[in-house]
């Protein structure tokens, strides 16, 4: 019985090995498509000169969905950077029906664990810590083990005494998590404060769609809070509102410009910008920020 | 059938009784004796339904029954009083304490003043302030929970409602006085979060907490709008109070008359002055550094994984 249950856990770890094995290899081998579409104006780019421009559009300066680690690729020196807690480790706190089956399927489908990647890395040579955020997962929503992840990488970056950055990206809460997800909130914003009281930098850089749960908690809490152009963040979505008012929005509501205008983002950087203005903040906050 | 439905069979029941005679009284006795049974084995929607009853006790009426010459204090400083947050400050067994907390009307009239509890950026930033000002005069707060959730409206996006529910979060959790919440309604998402970084948590018996409405939860995960899978959702939310204590979520529940708590519950402010009482005491005799580290570790361990 136990023997049987153990062959068929070595055939699916196998079977998920061989599978990310052969992403892997597609990933590297074969482009996606020669051509991408822009989702704003719509002009076909050349695959490879899209990624050349950090996935920006050349015709409309839109700045495309990239995916954690191709973030970190680009903030860190030489693009190299260890990723921390990687366990695929899933967990279903309210045993939610299908859940487990879910999370399952986007590992294998994503080769993400989790909502969130946390790494460790050099930026122009002072260590930084950093967590991004990936919507192809879930849409980036809260669960558990994001908010654990993060607030253990905010934990560390404390007692190491390094500056932090965390890449947001959220459709807001976890519905499968429940409760669960919403005590996330609480658990990484109470950690940002340990983080802030000892002196420590810590830049919040809101990428799009940043919403929520997550607006309502790290997104807004940053030293510096940094917004990708024309990233949405916003706490109720926009039909939430609409049909409260009765009323249609303005164009640009919820954009990272239009909250810069309210006062509550720091600054809009262009990706292309985005590694020399950290550089150029983490160098007036001296080496252990 | 729901608790609703139910209460209405009741009220009708009771409606024929004042009218009958002697044998048929009797018999619409035991008719509503049985139907009274439903109060028994009450389903989390019934829960919910018992949770956002207008004959419930509103902060109001706590502030009344539990604490002593109430004063209360308006305004966030920034720019304006947020109706939907009442708070202020009052002697709770001679001691001073803040309190704080959501407003539900009890009358259409009272809900347009205070926007039906659902509170503005200008709202939690006016909690903030006088929580800082506790913790500058060192009393403890004690802070009641009764939210459907942070208004979502044009405005309340303008003036940065993520950043005060977020400012809140990490503020509450270096307050150095004691902080006891008690939900005493809906706590609904992040604008219940926003006064509950506490070092106690308390639930009444038939108060719900959860990410956000049973509806809402129905609509986003299986795009039902017609409210047919509402009831269904709040089971898989487990948002009642003895789940929540269950899983270690909340620390104590209050219990409640079997038909719900109302103005006249006298036991249930007695209780919660007992629990008050009782935990005041302790979480004074805790160093700030001490009181501070418990909060942390009890949030800390929430889902957790690493």
């Amino acid at each position: 019985m136990m023997e049987q249950l153990f062959k068929e856990r070595k055939e699916k770890l196998h079977l998920f090995k061989s599978l990310r094995k052969k992403r892997e290899n597609e990933r590297k081998e074969v482009p996606e498509g020669l051509y991408t579409k822009c989702p704003k104006c719509k002009e076909l780019i050349l695959t490879s000169k899209l990624k050349k421009n950090m996935s920006v559009c050349p015709h409309c300066g839109n700045h495309l969905k990239i995916t954690a680690y191709e973030r970190l690729e680009m903030i860190y020196d030489q693009g190299k950077y260890k990723e921390l807690y990687k366990s695929t480790q899933r967990v279903n706190p309210l045993e939610f029906p299908g859940y487990d089956e879910k999370l399952e399927f986007l590992q294998q489908k994503t080769g993400l664990n989790e909502a969130v990647v946390v790494a460790s890395g050099k930026i122009n040579g002072t260590k930084v810590i950093t967590c991004v955020m990936d919507s192809r997962f879930l849409m980036g929503s809260m669960s558990s083990i994001v908010g654990d992840k993060i607030t253990k990488a905010i934990e560390h970056a404390t007692k190491r005494k390094y500056p932090l950055i965390i890449f947001t990206a959220s459709g807001g809460a976890r519905m499968q998590e429940g409760i669960y997800s919403l005590m996330q909130m609480t658990k990484t914003s109470s950690a940002l404060a340990r983080h802030h009281q000892a002196g420590l930098l810590y830049i919040s850089y809101i990428t799009h769609p940043t919403t929520g749960g997550v607006t309502a908690s790290f997104a807004s809490l940053g030293d510096i809070i940094i917004g990708e152009p024309q990233a949405l963040i916003g706490f109720a979505g926009r039909r939430v509102i609409e049909s409260t008012l009765k009323q249609k929005l303005p164009e640009n509501f919820q954009t990272t410009e239009f909250m810069e205008e309210q006062g509550f983002v720091d600054l809009i950087v262009k990706r292309q910008e985005m590694r020399s203005t950290l550089i150029r903040i983490l160098k007036m906050h001296g080496k252990g920020a | 059938m729901s608790l609703s439905q139910v209460e209405k069979e009741i009220e009708k029941l009771q409606k024929e009784l004042l009218d009958c005679n002697q044998e048929r009284k009797k018999e619409i006795e035991s008719q509503i004796k049985k139907q009274e049974e439903y109060y028994q084995h009450l389903s989390p929607y019934d829960h919910v339904y018992l949770a956002r009853k207008s004959t419930r006790p509103n902060i109001k009426d706590y502030i009344n029954h539990l604490f002593d010459d109430f004063i209360e204090l308006h305004g966030d400083r920034l720019a304006k009083d947020d109706g939907s947050i009442v708070g202020g400050i009052g002697l709770f067994n001679q001691q001073p304490v803040t309190i704080i907390g959501h407003l539900k009307g009890k009358t259409l009239e009272d809900n347009l003043k205070c926007n039906f509890g659902m509170s503005s950026p200008e709202g939690y930033r006016k909690a903030m302030r006088l929580m800082k000002q506790a913790e500058k005069f060192k009393r403890p707060i004690i802070a009641f929970v009764d939210t459907p959730g942070a208004y979502p409206g044009m405005e309340a996006e303008m003036h940065g409602i993520g950043e005060a529910i977020a400012r809140n979060l990490l503020e509450m959790s270096l307050l150095k006085v004691p902080i006891i919440t008690i939900v005493i309604g809906e706590g609904g998402s992040g604008g219940a979060l926003a006064l509950s970084v506490s070092d106690r948590l308390v639930m009444l018996e038939n108060s719900v907490y959860s990410i956000l409405s049973p509806e809402g939860f129905a609509s986003i995960l299986w795009k039902d709008q017609e409210g047919k899978r509402v009831a269904e959702a709040a089971s898989l939310m487990k948002l009642t109070a003895k789940d929540l204590y269950e899983r270690h979520i909340i620390d104590h529940i209050i219990d409640e008359d079997l038909k719900g708590a109302t103005v006249e519950s006298y036991e249930v402010y007695r209780q919660i002055k007992e629990y008050l009482n009782t935990n005041l005491k302790e979480l004074q005799k805790l160093s700030t550094s001490q009181l501070i580290n418990k909060r942390y570790e009890k949030y800390r361990k929430i889902g957790q994984v690493f």
